[in-house]
């Protein structure tokens, strides 16, 4: 595959609100085409980040390119970029109809071509016949089309989604996320999205921003940045990581020696440890799914330990394991599929348990 | 008995508050000048008197003539400052949207006093360009009171979203903030249009030789004669009050409910 085209560039972005510091150096490139998401807990300048792109904030350093044009001083109704607001933003006082073909406007289009743009936009998001009806009277999945297809209708080179999904229930939350993913290779807009939700951030993107108060921690595409995290925090925020105290022994020609508590001596490759020394000291860390449970007389792919069971959480599917490994202190989690014909464990059996040196991650 | 007494002071409470508007009517039709029991009979002799004063005509027309313009100026004041204090930050909100919204709890014999002797010293003759003055003060809070209400309940984001989209702030305004705005424009209007023209002690204060209607009304009460015209005229205006009152309170939930916020507050 070809490397895409930048579509969007932040060069050391600052943002003050006062003394207070939102943005503090963001410098990124956004392709073009690209499914992004700006992932990150509230008040980390995501949003913020978001509205820079619109025009909704200036900034107060830096520069934001789009399509290869500094954005400075080009106010939001002039910015090839349309939004998708957290509250959808919907005109109560127009109809479907009138609130999707909102920005045709300016257009200069004739009646007829201007009712089959609408007609065109509101198709695509799955609300055929909605063109007269209120506004007002639709339900938060249908606010959201509407949201979308009015956005959508003036072709922007990149769509901006605050939040689109939050105010959703689980259920239409997950169908909204593949219709998202769906809509956007269809249109092969570039999408930005703003979410504090990991699990959405990692379903829909092509690649994750994690953003912690004002700066962008660890930018790359989802596998990498479940496997390979490279702070303890980018791990401990995309689902759970368990963490064992480490001693790195010596580095030479690309691996690292390491002791790690429960694991014993390894050799890690150098690609293991992506992030820069933190100074809270070393520690391996491990996806609770990449060590398994050893049945009676099964044998390991790759490495051995023995653990004492001191937890069990039966989820149907899964059972969690909280298991302390001989020769380390604290209990770390194992998840195991639970396949038929085998029994679940008790809490105080010891067991056998398979891990592998290239499934871990080394933070120091 | 369980509330009993709160029932009876309830209906105190009204009798004592709607008495004497109930006379106005009563006596308006009775078919005596004298204002007293017994009735004597039906008549409407003095709604007819009332159409043929030159004197009261003048009064009326100078009236809605101080009531629009008044509440013309004071809504579009209001738009203002309901804009600015729902929309922007800026130094000393809190202490000039406290100024601005004094004028409701100052003694209006004050500001009637004070504007007198402002006008007098800066050698402005009175006029009804001085009472509409007096009125818009008086009547600003009002209209902000009302028009804030209307323009927090709308959402900032449905302003982005039609710059978003292409148009200018002013084309937003218009297109986005003024549509859904309007009702409470409509309302602040019939409010200070109310307040405006049953105005008494600004206007007998500031009016000059001109007189407004409740100016010419208190004239009257030197003369028995003319107290049953006062009454036909009385009548008409609670009525009128009542009907306006309503219509303004009607917008202003309908714009609530248009903006899809919740009612938090009100007149009636």
């Amino acid at each position: 595959m070809t490397e895409k085209p930048t579509m969007i560039a932040f060069q050391d972005v600052q943002k003050y609100y006062g003394d207070y510091h939102a943005l503090r150096g963001i410098t990124a490139t956004i392709r073009a085409g690209e499914f992004f998401s700006l992932l990150g807990p509230s008040g980390c300048g995501k949003t913020t980040l978001l509205r820079t792109i619109a025009g909704f904030e200036g900034i107060s350093s830096g520069a934001v390119m789009i399509d290869g044009r500094n954005m400075e001083g080009v106010p939001a109704n002039q910015r090839p970029t349309n939004m998708v607001f957290q509250s959808y933003a919907i005109f109560p006082h127009l109809s479907v109809g009138e609130n999707v073909g909102f920005g045709l406007r300016r257009a200069g289009l004739s009646k007829a071509e201007m009712a089959s743009r609408v007609g065109e936009a509101l198709d695509m998001v799955g609300l055929k016949d909605y063109g007269d009806r209120a506004a007002h009277a639709l339900s938060g999945g249908q606010r959201q089309r509407v949201a979308l297809a009015r956005a959508l209708i003036l072709k922007p080179k990149v769509l901006l989604l605050d939040e689109p999904l939050s105010a959703l229930d689980k259920k239409m939350r997950e169908q909204m996320q593949v219709e998202l993913i769906r809509l956007q290779r269809q249109v092969g807009i570039t999408f930005i999205l703003v979410t504090h939700d990991q699990e959405e951030a990692l379903v829909m993107s092509d690649r994750i921003a994690v953003m912690f108060e004002g700066e962008i921690a660890q930018l790359a595409d989802p596998e990498s940045l479940y496997r390979r995290p490279n702070s303890r925090k980018v791990a401990n925020f995309i689902g759970t990581m368990n963490f064992l105290p480490a001693h790195i022994l010596g580095e030479s020609g690309g691996q690292i020696e390491v002791e790690a508590k429960g694991f014993g001596n390894l050799t890690l490759a150098a690609e293991q440890a992506p992030g820069a020394a933190s100074g809270e000291g070393a520690s391996v860390g491990f996806r609770p799914e990449t060590l398994t449970i050893l049945f009676e007389g099964q044998v390991a792919s790759d490495r051995e330990a023995m653990a004492v069971i001191e937890e069990v959480v039966y989820f149907g599917d899964m059972t969690y394991y909280d298991v302390k490994l001989d020769g380390s202190d604290a209990p770390v989690r194992i998840s195991m599929r639970n396949v038929f014909g085998r029994p679940v464990l008790d809490i105080g059996m010891r067991t056998r348990v398979a891990w592998s040196p290239g499934a871990l991650v080394l933070f120091r | 008995m369980k509330g009993g007494w709160f029932k009876v002071y309830a209906i105190v409470y009204l009798v004592f508050l709607y008495a004497p508007i109930i006379l106005l009517p009563m006596f308006a039709f009775n078919d005596a000048t004298i204002i007293s029991f017994p009735l004597t009979g039906f008549s409407t002799r003095w709604f007819e008197e009332m159409l043929d004063k030159p004197a009261l005509s003048l009064a009326v027309k100078n009236s809605l003539f101080i009531a629009v313009t008044s509440s013309i100026l004071a809504t579009t004041l209001g738009v203002f400052a309901a804009r600015a204090s729902t929309r922007y930050r800026f130094p000393m909100k809190a202490g000039l949207m406290g100024l601005i919204m004094l004028p409701l709890v100052l003694p209006e014999i004050i500001v009637a006093v004070s504007l007198l002797v402002v006008l007098l010293g800066l050698g402005v003759s009175l006029s009804l360009w001085t009472v509409i003055l007096g009125h818009v003060l008086i009547c600003t809070p009002f209209c902000i009171a009302i028009l804030s209400s209307a323009f927090q309940s709308l959402d900032q984001s449905l302003e982005e979203a039609a710059y978003d989209l292409g148009e200018s702030a002013a084309s937003t305004f218009r297109l986005i903030i003024l549509p859904l705005v309007m009702p409470g424009i409509i309302s602040s209007l019939l409010i200070s249009f109310t307040i405006s023209l049953d105005e008494f002690i600004i206007a007998f204060f500031l009016a000059g030789t001109e007189p407004t209607l409740p100016v010419y009304i208190f004239s009257q009460f030197r003369f028995p004669q003319a107290v049953p015209v006062i009454m036909a005229l009385g009548t008409v205006l609670v009525c009128l009050s009542i009907v306006l009152l309503t219509i303004a309170e009607y917008f202003r939930r309908r714009g609530i409910a248009k903006a899809g916020g919740k009612d938090t507050g009100g007149f009636l």
